[in-house]
């Protein structure tokens, strides 16, 4: 078996999530003897990779691949596939990867399982999924000659990363075939402005779960008698009842205060990437299955709207 | 401007979920429009409006995907293209893309929208899939479009509070982010207006795709806490007095 590790850069710097990929193929590797190679497309991050135990790093000879470009990306990755033809493409699940792997996935016809958080082999490959916005979770056995699969954030740590000898072999990509119907802008962000939550010591976090902006005061109130910040998930902005700076989570604010205390959040995976560090979790949710049980420390099931009135009121 | 919305119908968030022999008990699940697809909906209606365009609302599913079809309808788009298919939850994306890029690859959409994923399975990949398929430009997570004759702008959101704006040559498929737009309701008027709309309904098997998903799904299971929680139920007032308690005593709240 040979797996392929794509790594990705941002910023000039090696994704996190791409090492954690490398840790899933190293493991297969330990249990059936799979040929681990990796790809990194940003050449100036090609030292970092020199201590890690792989059987090949691929790196291109072509400067533009420096740079995202999902129709330049597809191009290079066919022709890696002509080359190489690995059973098994591993990738973070990151943007880039929402960006352009699904299509790989039609270039090739091969399937592509996509925000796996674990991976085994016992004479095939089995994955995990959640499913459900993480209330169930699924488990796939890849069946096909060739498949993709793509890793949340966190299913595994970049420390167990296995360091050893690899060999780089550079390889020089035709793209000259490649239509360009895209043109990639700058890059920029957005004036921050508003508040940073990132140093708040308690915060009242609300979900869609309030139901609706007039019922936004009712966290507010339980804010203002415990000396607590307003944190919001996603919708909650989405909706317009709070300012963007309020939202926490993979596209807000990361934040690890002594108390989080989560008003109406399930607990999707890209809110909990910007709340688990916090000390304390309090979350009232009305569903028993909700996931943000599963990492709080106190887990209230029931109705908000009746229980935060009165708990602000006893304070 | 001539613009597909793919458009899924899933089980609500607040669905009750039971397994047996690891398939889903379809029966108990309240069934309603994906909602990040209502984004992507809204936006090709603004498109629509400034354009002159028209809107083509596409699902694949069991029948009772028409009320994903007559919601669209009703908020205005003006057809709808309906795959009928029971067993979306085994197929692959690639296979269901291949089923729609069958059916749609003769409409000639200048564009066509997709939401971010599926609230059910969450494989955030179809709309992209089709651009492949159908040779398209294509960009996810979208959170902003201008267009201008035949210039596409986009505004992409990127990890960590990073944006960027790209130029795509039409045509397009694009996953729309939310928080793009605010989807609107349905008139009275929008509903009165949906029997009027044509729907073309075929079964997918008219299609006459052969079909392998690449993998089989073995286990569909709750997943197991690995953290200890402490679990508060009860009364209300039972419930009042022990956050109270935890608060003050336990994390000491000023
Ligand atoms: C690329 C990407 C980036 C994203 N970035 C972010 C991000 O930065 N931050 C973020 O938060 N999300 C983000 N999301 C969205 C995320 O996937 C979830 O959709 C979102 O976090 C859900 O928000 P929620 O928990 O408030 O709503 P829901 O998932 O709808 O949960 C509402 C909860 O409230 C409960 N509830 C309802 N009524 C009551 C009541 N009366 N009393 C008590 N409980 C009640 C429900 O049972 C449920 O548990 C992102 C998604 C993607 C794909
Ligand atoms: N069966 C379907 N019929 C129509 N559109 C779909 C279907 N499945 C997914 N989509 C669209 O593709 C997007 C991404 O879905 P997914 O790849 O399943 O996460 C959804 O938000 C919908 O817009």
């Amino acid at each position: 078996m040979k797996i392929l590790v794509y790594i990705e850069s941002t910023n000039n710097k090696i994704h996190p999530v791409s090492l954690e990929s490398l840790v899933a193929a190293q493991k297969i590797s330990e249990s059936n003897g799979a040929e681990v190679h990796a790809v990194i497309f940003n050449t100036n991050l090609i030292d970092a990779l020199s201590n890690y135990k792989l059987d090949g790093l691929i790196t291109p000879d072509n400067e533009e691949l420096i740079y995202y470009h999902p129709l330049l990306y597809l191009e290079a990755f066919n022709q890696i596939n002509l080359k190489y033809k690995p059973n098994l493409f591993i990738f973070g699940h990151t943007y880039e990867t929402r960006d352009w792997v699904p299509r790989l996935s039609a270039k090739l016809d091969i399937p592509f399982i996509s925000d796996c958080v674990d991976i085994k082999y016992s004479d095939k490959i089995t994955v995990n999924r959640p499913i459900y916005q993480a209330k169930l979770a699924q488990k796939l056995s890849i069946t096909s000659e060739q498949a993709i699969i793509s890793f949340q954030a966190g299913s595994f740590s970049a420390d167990d990363i296995n360091r050893g000898v690899c060999n780089s072999n550079s390889e020089s990509f035709d793209l000259s075939s490649v239509v360009d119907t895209i043109n990639m802008g700058e890059r920029f962000q957005e004036s921050s402005g508003g508040v940073d939550l990132s140093s708040a010591e308690f915060i009242v976090s609300v979900g869609r779960g309030i139901g609706k902006e007039e019922n936004i005061p009712i966290a507010e109130n339980l804010a203002d008698k415990i000396n607590a910040q307003i944190g919001s998930s996603r919708p909650v902005v989405d909706a317009g009842w709070l300012d963007h700076s309020r939202q926490i989570g993979s596209s807000g604010q990361v934040v690890s205060p002594k108390l989080y205390f989560a008003l109406g959040i399930s607990g999707a995976i890209q809110h909990l990437v910007g709340m688990k560090g916090s000390k304390q979790i309090i979350a009232i949710s009305k569903d028993k299955n909700a996931p943000i049980f599963e990492i709080a420390d106190y887990a209230v099931v029931g109705d908000l709207l009746e229980i935060i009135p009165k708990l602000t009121d006893n304070l | 401007m001539k613009i597909c919305v793919l458009m899924k119908q899933v089980a609500s968030e607040d669905s009750p979920l039971s397994i047996s022999n690891n398939i889903i008990d379809k029966a108990s699940l309240n069934l309603v429009t994906n909602e990040p697809d209502s984004y992507a909906l809204e936006e090709a209606l603004l498109i629509k409006e400034k354009t002159n365009g028209e809107v083509t609302i596409c699902t694949l599913g069991p029948e009772s995907s028409q009320q994903v079809i007559k919601d669209g309808l009703a908020k205005g788009a003006d057809k709808a293209i309906h795959i009928i298919c029971d067993n979306t939850e085994t197929m692959s994306s690639l296979d269901i893309a291949k089923i729609i890029t069958k059916k749609i690859q003769n409409e000639n959409f200048d564009l066509i929208f997709s939401g971010l994923q599926s609230n059910d399975y969450g494989f955030a990949q179809l709309g992209i899939i089709i651009s492949e398929l159908l040779d398209y430009s294509n960009a996810c997570l979208v959170m902003g479009t201008e267009i201008n004759e035949n210039k596409l702008k986009i505004k992409k959101e990127l990890e960590n509070g990073w944006f960027q704006w790209s130029e795509l040559k039409l045509p397009a498929s694009l996953s729309i982010q939310s928080g793009i737009n605010q989807p609107r309701y349905a008139t009275l008027k929008g509903i009165m207006s949906v029997k009027n709309k044509p729907v073309d309904k075929i079964d997918f098997s008219e299609l006459g795709l052969s079909l392998n998903a690449g993998y089989t799904i073995d286990e569909i299971s709750i997943p197991q806490k690995s953290k200890q929680t402490q679990m508060i139920e009860g009364e209300v007032d039972d419930i009042v007095s022990q956050l109270t308690d935890i608060l003050k005593n336990k994390i000491k709240v000023s």
